[in-house]
């Protein structure tokens, strides 16, 4: 196994495999809602549906969505030749049909088969620290492999051997990816506030914060795959936020924020968007939102963004580690 | 659990409710954002829409043999069809639009005038709802439009969804919007 077989093994697991802990959410959910009632007939389709597509390696949904390649690699790692195998996996992916055909040139209008042009699918790439920090979860671990020639293409540019003690990584010479699969029902829902908000009555601070994420879940409505997800950045300016919302959709329904006044906000707005009863496809129902991850950035004193990343039911990401060798996959 | 089969007739559809599950047997043709510019425009359609259900859906489709399979074939956001789909229920006798969300005012009004229900398909699960797609019947537009916003015809069989909005003019949707705005306006109040 190479890289391109590793990510395209990844995108399988990514496209057809939801992760334990929105499938339990899920199932929770189901029993939290009247027996017989459509929120409930819903959410038990949604967790048949989960199984059909694990037990038969077929997506989840047929958006498979923009790929986003979240990589955390030791310093040296030539992140050109694994962005190349990024490509060649998503190429290999949709001729097998665990992608859709789901790229458009926007100018042209035609569709892009192969599913990979300049910078799509997405890589982002960072040095020492896991791409899904707050780590409060349990990341789980299911079974290893051992790819002979993995570690020859862990070299860096100038051909030496990556050290296994790399500086400042905590990882130690490992190299750790997520795939998040983000459908385009949900992204359309996605939003971005600017405060004070006077249309809202909301200002600079987390109250204000408060009410944009109440709103933009009810804006989703059953638009974007209800129950959802939020992604959330508080601060920073408009294009580091949607990244920094973004990145929060890699953290487990179980964790909660390190922040203890984020943490009493993510519960705060996960109870409440449940009152709402908008409920699964926006047909009504106790179940709106599965959960809400926020992490604050520095801003300037100018500026005071919100910025939500909505994601649907179908909350793809999944990762691998892959140490000296050895494969671990995670999530 | 009211049974609906191809082609499907006006007095069939004007007797169902909204809130009403329903299961689909038949022919079904998918579409998406190009196709519903392409008709309500006034382009040519290759096949009969006439008492058909026109599908908001994309599919992941694999070539088989000859032909095709269908691996995934959940529904796509029905309101982005909103500018269209009157002027397509109109001219081409839709009788059934599958899709989820819900639509807007004029579509409601076309349903009520032109004898037509929107169904309600459980967005994202698209690996339950290919198991229902039988055969593919036939393609058009593959080359213009592309595999995913082509027009695919389907033989589906049970296909179930939920009776979004009536010919009556009730609005699931509608409601839950109405009532979960003042839920919001409470809690937005509360501070």
């Amino acid at each position: 196994m190479n890289w391109t077989d590793l990510l395209t093994e990844l995108i399988r697991r990514t496209t057809s495999d939801l992760p334990s802990d929105v499938e339990a959410a899920l199932r929770t959910a189901a029993t939290a809602e009247a027996a017989q009632s459509q929120a409930c007939v819903l959410l038990q389709s949604l967790v048949a549906n989960t199984g059909l597509a694990r037990q038969q390696a077929t997506p989840l949904c047929q958006d498979t969505g923009t790929l986003t390649f979240f990589w955390q690699v030791p310093r040296g790692t030539d992140t050109q030749a694994l962005e190349r195998s990024a490509r060649a996996a998503v190429r290999s992916a949709t001729e097998k049909g665990w992608l859709r055909r789901n790229t458009i040139d926007t100018l042209a209008g035609t569709s892009v088969d192969t599913n990979v042009a300049e910078g799509w699918p997405a890589c982002h790439f960072e040095q020492g620290e896991s791409p899904r920090e707050p780590l409060g979860g349990q990341i789980t671990a299911h079974g290893d492999v051992r790819p002979p020639d993995l570690a020859d293409e862990l070299q860096g540019r100038d051909g030496g051997r990556v050290s296994s003690r790399a500086a400042g990584s905590p990882e130690r010479g490992s190299v750790e990816v997520w795939l998040m699969q983000k459908g385009g029902g949900s992204e359309n829902m996605s939003a971005q506030y600017s405060l004070p908000d006077e249309a809202l009555d909301a200002g600079r601070d987390l109250e204000g914060v408060r009410k944009c994420l109440l709103q933009t879940v009810w804006r989703a409505q059953g638009f974007g795959c209800a129950p959802g997800v939020l992604g959330v950045c508080i601060g920073s300016d408009r294009a580091e936020g949607f990244m920094t919302a973004k990145r929060q959709l890699l953290r487990p329904l179980c964790d909660a924020s390190p922040v203890p006044e984020l943490a009493a906000l993510e519960r705060r707005v996960l109870d409440e968007a449940n009152r709402l009863g908008i409920g699964p496809m926006g047909m009504g129902g106790k179940t709106t939102l599965l959960g809400a991850k926020i992490a604050a950035r520095p801003r300037l004193p100018a500026s005071y963004f919100v910025t939500v990343a909505y994601m649907c039911w179908v909350c793809r990401r999944r990762g691998v580690r892959v140490t000296e060798g050895v494969v671990e996959w995670l999530g | 659990m009211k049974e609906l089969r191809y082609p499907f007739s006006e007095e069939a559809v004007r007797a169902l409710r909204a809130g009403e599950v329903v299961q689909v047997t038949g022919r079904v043709f998918t579409g998406r954002d190009r196709l519903h510019k392409h008709l309500a425009g006034g382009g040519a359609c290759p096949v009969s829409l006439r008492d058909g259900a026109l599908y908001h859906c994309g599919p992941v489709v694999v070539p088989q043999g000859e032909g095709w399979r269908v691996v995934a074939a959940g529904p796509t956001t029905s309101a982005r069809e909103e500018p269209y789909m009157a002027e397509i229920v109109a001219r081409h006798g839709v009788r059934l639009i599958i899709g989820k969300g819900g639509m807007g005012a004029a579509t409601k009004a076309a349903c009520a005038r032109y004898g037509c229900v929107y169904l309600q398909a459980v967005g994202g699960a698209a690996a339950l709802i290919a198991q229902r797609i039988k055969r593919v019947e036939g393609v058009s537009f593959l080359d213009t439009f592309g595999a995913t916003e082509a027009l695919w015809q389907l033989e589906v069989e049970a296909f179930e969804a939920v009776v979004g909005i009536d010919t009556c003019g009730r609005d699931l949707f509608d409601e839950v919007r109405a009532a979960s705005a003042e839920a919001l306006r409470e809690l937005l109040a509360r501070g």
